[in-house]
């Protein structure tokens, strides 16, 4: 996807890109590492709950659970306003276009998490109704297996993913 | 009423009465279903007036083919019956109830996604649970389940519908 | 450019103006929407701010659990199906289980029946929580959100350590359920009953005398008891229109009728009325629990003794959590080979149940859930059917916002409480 490279903000993974950034200066990696920071400071997820996922997902933005350290309780009904996007339960053929659409409108940069086994393959469900398993349908940065996932698997998951952004910088 | 008492009333209308595990049930031609359904619903002693669920059974091989299976509750009397209409292969079609029950509309449609059985002068007869375009009637015991075969190192591990155990 | 501006004006005469405003606007809400419980969509025609039509539009959440379970054993059917209506899963395995119990002919023992009421009660609280906690916020109640997935922590803490599982527990099984409940379990539950008490009272003087919950409710989706049976509602939607309709009184199950509880309905038939009943049938519901407690003093077994039927295994809590007790694996890998063959034979070939068909109906949070079973005599399901209440209970929305706003949309479809996994199962 072409992205507006901005001067001094690393928007490639390869390694090659890695160094030429390296060697462009201090000041400039600093710059990377804020923003990698800032974008994982405070991902606002797009509300997409499908199944029981979507009950653990908001029993992990509630109160015992807090999402809200991580800034991220503010589940935005817009994918437009949105930078992540947990795909909550079983996916179904009739909801797969919906999921890729909702997925296309949101902004760059973006991660995805699928929560649950039956985002991530399917699940127990392996029948004709069922996506098996949601990076066919987009692509997925962090897999949080479970039936459903416990609030803590989902936490853990997320700051994975928050690592990964920090340290990797951009990712598509 | 329990069981017995239904099945003989019900005997008086209609001979194919059968009570098994503690239920009373009624198969019907497709030609008297609406008037067996009306009487059942406007008899005094029955007023089985509520329409709980409609479905579908298909044995692939027998005859009929398909069963499709309306639960009547009464709520003044607190008694159930099943009814059970036939509808063969090769014309899978049943006159729709949603005249007599406004209830059975979605149940119909869910039937007719999931089997194939056109239910005559039902109002809108499409897909409900299945996209639109899907093709095929997944229920069927002829159709396949679906999913995924899996292969990891050499071994096969096929879709639940072929597995042997 | 003046050319267009005399155009324009030369258009825009009394006649065009009127017919612009007959035209009505189809807006399309969902599936993917933060009010509409899950994957619903509802197509709206709107004459303005009011809905003229409503459409809903489900099978975005289409599982295939039915055709899925004519594939497994008896046994393994239990995790499908706790899994169609998720936030009432004991109801979802309770009724499976008793359909198959009823074409076998068995009955659970008394300890099971009372550990199976027990935990319906418990997550009917719990589902009523979820159901407060969203329409809450829905209608900006946002305090709710918090305050109902507080209280359902402290039930699905009791869940977990009973079950293993805080949601889909595969607890219920064909002729009882699976493992007694752990040392302590009583004494949590008799402190949730203590605390729920006066947390039900806070949310009442949050919100039923509130001024605002009363706007947005009273008046709002109403429906009328004769509309309401004729689309076959059920649950407390129906009940709230002055119908005493509850599965548990009228046709008992699992020993419901030596309890004592009150069938709790209302005579607004709007999302108000809706609201107080599902209110009063928690504490209805902590009445059940508490005589639960009572009875379950008394030791005794969980699961029928017949081994053609029972599940093999004897579980217990270990120091890695839930799983076979080491006597019993004693037992079956080093005394008794019979064992370890029946014991093989009944978790991969499962039961088999004599041929038959049975309908059988439970009172979930929503209404009236139904399982219709057929039997070939083999050791797989020859058919099932979820009759969910919530895909009844939807037929009737569009008869209840048919002239109401926008908005009042959100608030009738909040209080009938849709679970779109039993509605697309």
């Amino acid at each position: 996807m072409p992205v507006e490279r901005l001067e001094g903000v690393q928007t490639g993974r390869s390694g090659e890109q890695g160094e030429e950034e390296v060697k462009r200066g201090v000041l400039l990696s600093r710059l990377d590492k804020a923003v990698s920071w800032a974008r994982k400071q405070s991902m606002w997820p797009v509300t997409f709950g499908l199944a029981c996922c979507a009950i653990e997902m908001m029993a992990t933005g509630a109160a015992d659970y807090d999402l809200s350290r991580w800034g991220m309780e503010l589940f935005r009904a817009s994918p437009r306003q949105a930078d992540l996007m947990i795909v909550a339960g079983r996916v179904s053929q009739k909801m797969a276009p919906v999921l890729r659409t909702v997925y296309d409108q949101m902004p760059e940069p973006k991660w995805v998490i699928s929560m649950g086994v039956c985002a991530s393959s399917g699940g127990m469900f392996t029948n004709y109704a069922i996506v098996q398993g949601v990076d066919t349908i987009v692509p997925v940065d962090i897999y949080v297996p479970g039936c459903p996932p416990k609030p803590e698997m989902l936490m853990y998951g997320i700051l994975r993913l928050h690592e990964k952004v920090r340290t990797e910088g951009r990712v598509t | 009423m329990t069981a017995a008492q239904l099945a003989e009333r019900v005997r008086a209308r209609s001979s194919d009465v059968v009570v098994q595990r503690g239920e009373a049930m009624l198969v019907v031609e497709r030609d008297e279903l609406l008037e067996v359904l009306a009487w059942l619903r406007d008899d005094p002693e029955l007023r089985l007036d509520f329409l709980s669920s409609v479905t579908a059974t298909d044995r692939p091989g027998h005859e009929p083919r398909f069963w499709v299976v309306y639960e009547l509750y009464s709520g003044e009397h607190r008694h159930r019956l099943r009814v059970k209409v036939g509808a063969t292969e090769e014309a899978p079609r049943v006159p729709t109830v949603t005249g007599l029950f406004p209830t059975a509309d979605w149940h119909e449609r869910e039937t007719y996604d999931f089997y194939g059985i056109v239910f005559d002068g039902h109002p809108n007869l499409r897909r409900i649970l299945l996209p639109d375009d899907w093709e095929g009637f997944p229920l069927r015991k002829t159709e396949e389940l679906g999913g995924v075969n899996t292969r990891y190192h050499g071994a096969f591990i096929p879709p639940v519908d072929r597995r042997t155990s | 450019m003046s050319d267009l501006g005399a155009h324009a004006s030369a258009e825009l005469t009394a006649d065009s103006t009127a017919e612009l405003r007959q035209e009505t606007m189809v807006i399309n809400m969902g599936p993917q929407h933060p009010s509409t419980h899950g994957v619903l969509r509802l197509l709206l025609e709107l004459d303005g701010e009011t809905v003229v039509s409503c459409e809903p539009i489900v099978g975005y959440l289409h599982t295939g659990i039915e055709k899925n379970v004519e594939y497994r054993t008896w046994q393994q059917g239990v995790a499908f199906v706790t899994r169609a209506d998720y936030l009432s899963p004991f109801f979802n395995e309770l009724a499976y289980c008793l359909a198959a119990e009823k074409l076998l002919g068995i009955e659970a023992p008394p300890r099971a029946q009372l550990l199976r009421v027990l935990f319906c009660e418990m997550n009917r609280i719990a589902s009523h929580l979820v159901w407060l906690a969203t329409s809450g916020m829905e209608l900006g109640a946002i305090s709710m959100m918090l305050y109902g997935f507080r209280e359902r922590e402290q039930i699905l803490d009791i869940f977990e350590a009973a079950t293993g599982l805080r949601m889909n527990h595969a607890y219920v099984r064909i002729g009882g359920v699976v493992m007694d409940l752990p040392e302590g379990s009583t004494g949590r539950v008799g402190d949730f009953l203590e605390t729920m008490t006066g947390r039900i009272d806070e949310y009442e003087r949050l919100l039923t005398k509130n001024p605002i919950w009363i706007q947005r409710n009273a008046g709002i989706g109403v429906l009328p008891a004769g509309d309401a049976l004729a689309f076959g509602v059920t649950g407390p939607t129906l009940r709230a229109s002055g119908v005493a309709r509850d599965v548990r009184r009228d046709e008992p199950y699992a020993g419901y009728e030596t309890f004592e509880f009150d069938v709790v309905t209302r005579e607004g038939a709007d999302c108000y009325a809706r609201y107080a009943v599902r209110i009063e049938e928690m504490r209805q519901s902590l009445r059940i629990v508490e005589q639960c407690l009572e009875r379950l003093r008394e030791p005794g077994p969980v699961m029928v003794e017949d081994p053609k039927v029972r599940w093999p295994a004897v579980l217990e809590v270990g120091p890695d959590g839930i799983g076979n007790a080491p006597s019993y694996i004693t037992h079956i890998m080093e005394e008794s080979m019979e064992a370890l063959i029946h014991h093989f034979k009944m978790v991969t070939e499962g039961i088999s149940v004599p041929a038959g068909e049975v309908y059988v109906p439970v009172e979930s949070p929503r209404g009236e859930l139904g399982f219709y079973v057929v039997a070939d005599g083999s050791n797989r399901p020859s058919k099932i059917k979820i009759r969910d209440p919530s895909f009844a209970n939807l037929q009737a929305v569009p008869e209840m916002v048919r002239g109401g706003l926008v908005a009042d949309t959100i608030a009738v479809i909040a209080s009938v409480d849709p679970v779109m996994g039993g509605v697309d199962r």
